[in-house]
């Protein structure tokens, strides 16, 4: 998988928001947002509950629709009309959500082949294909040695950070140019919680974006090469990584919550 | 939710750990289906050891297998259907009528399977696009179709003792060679070829991720609202086959003809093992539970037990065989249980 991951692109941005705005009535949950994703880069998007994080992913994952804004990927316009989950899928987008990425009772083959399964031209599946990837997939590019799971493991039986391990290496194979991970860390012990920041390391020495939702502040520090905070729609704050510590990022943000309305440091 | 302890490391490959044996599908139903057997046979030698109890029921018990293959898929996705009695009396008055007014059995059960098609879609675009639960649904077009099955025949029952040794009768109804009814391969093939839709075709994969999260499957690229109606379409269709077997099997059609088939139906499919949650169903368990809820009645009464014991009876296996499934798929439960009784018993 590695190989050619550093072969020159011919966008410099994987995905971009123009002035992106979404209401729910009266609502306000995004109000203009504007952000570029460049083609390796790995950026953290914090911001408390209900800051429209999720919602903005669900935007540039064709989830939802804006109420108005213009998006492009790799640098080409996108039609609002014809953009769905399905379209962002063949464009290489994947979104890894907390908690609802897998389903809970099914085998793990079929957890990384759903909604784009290898089949005959009557749709029937081919298990046994499906399956020797799917053990490729945990042996090579995750490492899962000897641990007891294969690809007939039934997700409910895997530990949390498994979970996500085996959602992001799902992306990993489908050759996804931008991952997007919804708090994988969130509910892990720690020594899961390592792991999953491996795969997310293993995301960027790939060549890959990776946009990172995140609530704990360590861990995104240590791993985004550029930092977003989202406050109530809007961003207000875009930190390259080494301008600011951590101590200065969390003061940064307890003040934002205290400020009410936000004035972001100076870009 | 996430964090489960890493100590459960072995066993959590479903191969390797278990003996191979007790990965066939539906095995515990199909052990208390032989165990049913073996006690009718001890208990009623004059009947069970014989062929035509058998044969008898291979020519009672397919339509509602047929019913109960296509609810294993809808209960598989989350959802429930139970207009699907209605079906049987809406699509055998079309094929009646067919026969009856235009002299066409063939139409007829073309006519059948669209109407019941028409009543899926109905269903099927009421709970995946207007989002209404598909209990509410399905419990008000049971209603209306019955009641526009009345209407149209009148409450007036047909006669269509001219089938009788037609090539329609001869398709679905005569016996191959002497014996086997035409009823149960025709069962038999459609329990397979849904078999391989659940476990071998995207479709099935669709349904299982739909019953198991919708959300998951929206995520992960699944058309949720498309394959919400296809299945209400599959089971409406099934629903008009399963009315075609039964109206040319009694060369009769009534315009209440289905209403015994609702909870039958459903308890073959729960008692066959499938997770009354979604995201899990076994068509080879829903076969053989079928099978046990329509043998039950023969069998209670062939052993000389009052008439009136065979419900009560019937409600006992559906109790215990849901248990069971309980505890075989959750080991854990089983060992609070024990522990609860250890309890007890402590104090």
């Amino acid at each position: 998988m590695d190989s050619g991951a550093s072969a020159t692109r011919s966008y410099d941005h994987i995905v971009r928001a123009e002035n992106i705005s979404l209401s729910y009535g009266k609502v306000q949950a995004l109000a203009g947002i504007d952000l570029a994703i460049g083609h390796n880069e790995i950026v953290g998007l914090i911001g408390d509950n209900g800051a429209g994080k999720s919602t903005l992913i669900k935007v540039l994952t064709g989830v939802l629709r804006p109420t108005s804004g213009r998006l492009f990927i790799r640098d080409r316009l996108v039609d609002w009309a014809s953009y769905s989950v399905r379209e962002a899928h063949r464009l290489r987008f994947e979104t890894v959500y907390q908690e609802k990425s897998l389903g809970e009772k099914q085998p793990l083959w079929r957890n990384i082949f759903v909604g784009r399964q290898i089949t005959n031209r009557f749709g029937f599946i081919k298990v046994a294909e499906e399956r020797r990837i799917a053990n490729d997939i945990l042996k090579r590019q995750l490492g899962f040695r000897g641990v007891g799971i294969d690809a007939n493991s039934t997700i409910s039986k895997l530990s949390g950070g498994e979970r996500q391990g085996i959602a992001i290496g799902r992306a990993m194979h489908f050759d996804s140019d931008l991952i997007i991970l919804d708090e994988p860390t969130v509910a892990l012990a720690i020594s899961e919680v390592r792991k999953v920041l491996d795969f997310v390391r293993s995301i960027k020495t790939s060549g890959r974006a990776c946009i990172y939702i995140e609530h704990n502040l360590a861990h995104v520090h240590e791993l985004a090469d550029r930092l977003v905070v989202l406050d109530r729609g809007r961003i207000v704050a875009d930190i390259r990584s080494g301008e600011m510590s951590l101590e200065q990022l969390t003061t940064f943000l307890i003040d934002l919550q205290h400020s009410g309305h936000a004035v972001g440091p100076a870009q | 939710m996430s964090a489960h302890p890493s100590h459960e490391a072995p066993g959590r490959s479903a191969t390797g750990f278990l003996p191979a044996i007790a990965r066939i599908e539906g095995l515990p139903i199909i052990l208390v289906f032989v165990v049913l057997v073996v006690f009718f046979m001890s208990a009623a030698p004059q009947v069970f050891l014989g062929w035509p109890i058998y044969l008898s029921f291979l020519t009672t018990v397919p339509p509602m297998v047929i019913l109960a293959i296509g609810l294993t898929l809808v209960v598989a996705a989350g959802e429930i259907d139970l207009s699907f009695p209605s079906v049987m009396a809406f699509s055998g008055f079309l094929f009646a009528w067919c026969e009856t007014t235009l002299g066409h059995p063939w139409l007829g059960v073309l006519a059948a399977l669209a109407g019941g098609a028409l009543i899926g879609v109905v269903n099927g675009v009421l709970v995946a696009i207007v989002g209404v639960p598909s209990i509410i649904v399905t419990i008000g077009t049971q209603f209306f179709w019955a009641g526009a099955a009345s209407i149209l025949s009148g409450g007036q029952s047909a006669a269509l003792q001219e089938l009788s040794g037609g090539s329609v009768d001869k398709t679905f109804a005569s016996d191959l060679f002497g014996f086997l009814p035409m009823q149960s391969l025709w069962a038999a093939a459609i329990a397979i070829f849904i078999w391989f839709i659940l476990n071998r075709h995207r479709f099935g994969e669709h349904i299982l991720f739909i019953g198991d999260s919708r959300t998951v499957a929206r995520v992960a690229g699944v058309n949720v609202v498309r394959e919400t109606v296809k299945l209400f379409t599959l089971m409406g269709v099934l629903g008009g086959f399963a009315s075609v077997l039964l109206t040319i099997e009694n060369l009769n059609y009534f315009s209440t003809q289905g209403q015994g088939y609702l909870l039958p139906a459903l308890a073959g499919v729960f008692i066959g093992g499938t997770s009354v949650f979604g995201g899990a169903a076994t068509i080879v368990g829903t076969f053989f539970g079928t099978f046990i809820i329509g043998m039950l009645e023969a069998g209670v009464v062939a052993t000389g037990i009052a008439g009136f014991w065979v419900q009560a009876i019937e409600g006992v296996v559906f109790v215990s065989a849901v248990t069971l499934h309980l505890l075989v798929e959750n080991p854990a439960k089983l060992r609070a249980i024990g522990g609860l009784v250890g309890l007890r018993r402590g104090s």
